[in-house]
């Protein structure tokens, strides 16, 4: 998972692009996140189905994996079963 | 990755919220995104290599730009003031391109090659015309997004490229995702083929700040549109600051109380001029940009609150940050080196060298990065010990009498300092002895009777070391400077050759 790809929930509307990756396979909704969206939606697990916001970024624990929401979804992330997290914003004063 | 994310993403999120205002239409973030991608049809169909503008701001250089980015075409926003001959030099460059913009002159500089040609209003036009039988809007991974001719202010410009992978980072990076409150709008009056003309319209629209588009800048035009769309926030070289100020202090009664963040940078501030403003404006947050067309824009900034500690100190180390442009964005790293590539600590003066995703450093001739990717920047500064950054002019500005290095802003300063000074410049000029040696030009105020050259002399030797001291002097009506205020210092330097 290469910065700058993009993934896309096989259950919901969301997309998340990739600011930093590792070799792992990210979960939206309950299931694997993919390239393409396949033809038949499957079904949100209730378990994760908190949702995602359009412009917020998802870290795991570790902090190797860092998502950016492209689209929002009904979904909500993880990986392994383990919810990401909502990554605190640090603003910067505009300078454009 | 593709930069065409940012207005998609903000499209997607509130369609019809207000993204632009220009020449009284006000563009939703839908429409904008439509039009965009109607763009990028008509372009595809086109064949061209480049997009470019020959153009003042407007609508469409958004439309331009995002519509480029959709088609995977580089966007090539050209100065429309160049001289009929150096234009037509640059457009032999881009061949073939689709031109937006003043088809007439492409037609007239060069009438053979075949330019796909539109007019303004016809581009709009078109470009809304064809979003419905546009594809989807899903976008390659495109490479090159922008491609800017330098402005050659030392030799013939070179063609700066900005790639996807360098000009979202920067944004992602800096700007939080739909952070403006409803009301915040931004005055844009940076020329569309500047490097902060093109980071307005990413920045605004990432963030969701309304763009209020000032076509080309006039102070009287931005105090008027600042006043009439509420503009909370604006962009500025310093010497439309200067130009706004100048009508503020002649009396121009225009209500500003919307402003709340004015943002500075593409030149010297004077100091004189930042701590006018601060006054004059004591509830605005200031902010001083760094950056380098082939940086993406800013990789350094002193921030409001900084600006404002810097205004109250007594400490003459905090004081001395007003004249600086603070600290590196923490998605960068900067560095200091001497001539054979070392190095250099706290204090001591170098040439920037900065590293990071937004770094381009590449032109389409050759890519200026080293092995390990830093970008030499050409510019020499200093990081203090509490790690802001000073510019002292160019590397090939700095003086260099009898193996010491001398910066030509420090010899300006103490000039300017002085009432009758109404601008200066210091330069190299040759000298037998020292190889090089200190030569200045500076231009009178109004009515005002410059000093002699032993006043200016003593005036210099009085605040800065003696090898200083002018050699030579010259007194002129206006000093040479290019559109955007840059000094044109080899001019001056030319000056002292004839």
């Amino acid at each position: 998972m290469k910065p700058g790809t993009k993934l896309k929930s096989a259950v919901c509307d969301t997309e998340v692009m990739v600011i930093r990756g590792a070799t792992i396979v990210v979960e939206c909704g309950g299931s694997p996140m993919v390239e393409e969206k396949p033809a038949q939606r499957g079904t949100i697990h209730p378990a994760f189905a908190a949702g995602t916001k359009i412009g917020k970024r998802y870290v795991d624990a570790a902090g190797t994996v860092e998502l950016l929401c492209v689209k929002a979804g009904q979904g909500s992330l993880s990986i392994a079963g383990a919810a990401l997290q909502l990554k605190d914003a640090k603003p910067l004063p505009s300078s454009d | 990755m593709n930069i065409s994310l940012i207005l998609q993403m903000a499209a997607d999120a509130e369609p019809d919220r207000i993204g632009l205002v220009c020449d009284g239409r006000r563009w939703s973030y839908g429409a904008l995104w439509r039009a965009a991608l109607g763009a990028a049809n008509s372009i595809s169909n086109s064949g061209c290599s480049h997009v470019a503008l020959l153009d003042e701001s407007s609508e469409a250089s958004a439309i331009a730009l995002f519509g480029a980015a959709i088609a995977g075409i580089p966007y090539v926003p050209l100065n429309y003031r160049l001289a009929d001959a150096d234009l037509a030099a640059l457009l032999k460059r881009i061949v073939p391109a689709y031109i937006i913009g003043d088809a007439e002159r492409v037609a007239r500089l060069n009438p053979e090659s075949g330019y796909h040609t539109t007019g303004r209003a016809t581009f709009v036009a078109e470009a809304e015309r064809l979003a419905d039988s546009a594809a989807s809007g899903e976008e390659d991974d495109a490479d090159i997004a922008v491609q800017l001719f330098t402005s050659g202010t030392t030799a013939a410009p070179k063609a700066a490229l900005l790639r996807h992978a360098n000009l979202l980072p920067y944004i992602l990076g800096t700007v939080e995702f739909a952070s403006a409150a409803p009301e915040e709008a931004g005055l844009v009056s940076v020329p569309p083929y500047h490097i902060a003309g093109i980071a307005a319209l990413l920045s605004s629209i990432y963030s969701m700040r309304r763009i209020v588009m000032l076509p080309a800048f006039d102070p009287d035009a931005w105090l008027a549109l600042a006043s009439s769309e509420r503009a909370t926030h604006a962009f500025v070289v310093p010497t439309m600051l200067a130009r706004i100020i100048a009508r503020m202090d002649a009396g121009a009664k225009v209500d500003l109380s919307s402003m709340q963040a004015i943002a500075y940078g593409g030149g010297r501030m004077p100091p004189e001029l930042i701590e006018h403003a601060l006054e004059l404006f004591p509830d605005v947050g200031f902010t001083n940009a760094y950056g380098l067309t082939e940086t993406s824009s800013t990789i350094a900034l002193l921030g409001p609150e900084e600006h404002r500690a810097a205004q109250r100190a007594t400490d003459p180390n905090v004081r001395a940050r007003l004249s600086s442009v603070g600290k590196p964005l923490p998605t960068v790293q900067i560095e200091i080196r001497d001539e054979e590539g070392h190095g250099l600590s706290a204090g001591q003066c170098g040439e920037i060298y900065v590293r990071g995703d937004q770094v381009s450093g590449e032109y389409k001739e050759r890519k200026a990065l080293d092995k390990d990717g830093w970008f030499p920047t050409r510019d020499a500064g200093w990081i203090d010990a509490d790690g802001y950054l000073f510019l002292a002019g160019r590397t090939d500005d700095v003086i260099v009498r009898g193996g010491e290095n001398m910066s030509p802003g420090e010899i300006e300063d103490v000039l300017m300092t002085h009432p009758a000074i109404a601008d200066a410049a210091a330069v190299g000029v040759p000298s037998v002895e020292w190889g090089e040696a200190v030569g200045i030009a500076i231009v009178a105020k109004p009515d005002q009777a410059l000093p002699s050259d032993d006043e200016l002399r003593a005036l210099i030797r009085n605040r800065l070391r003696s090898s200083r001291v002018p050699e030579r002097i010259a007194r002129l009506d206006a000093l040479p400077y290019n559109e955007m205020g840059k000094l044109l210092r080899r001019e001056v330097r030319a000056l002292f050759r004839s």
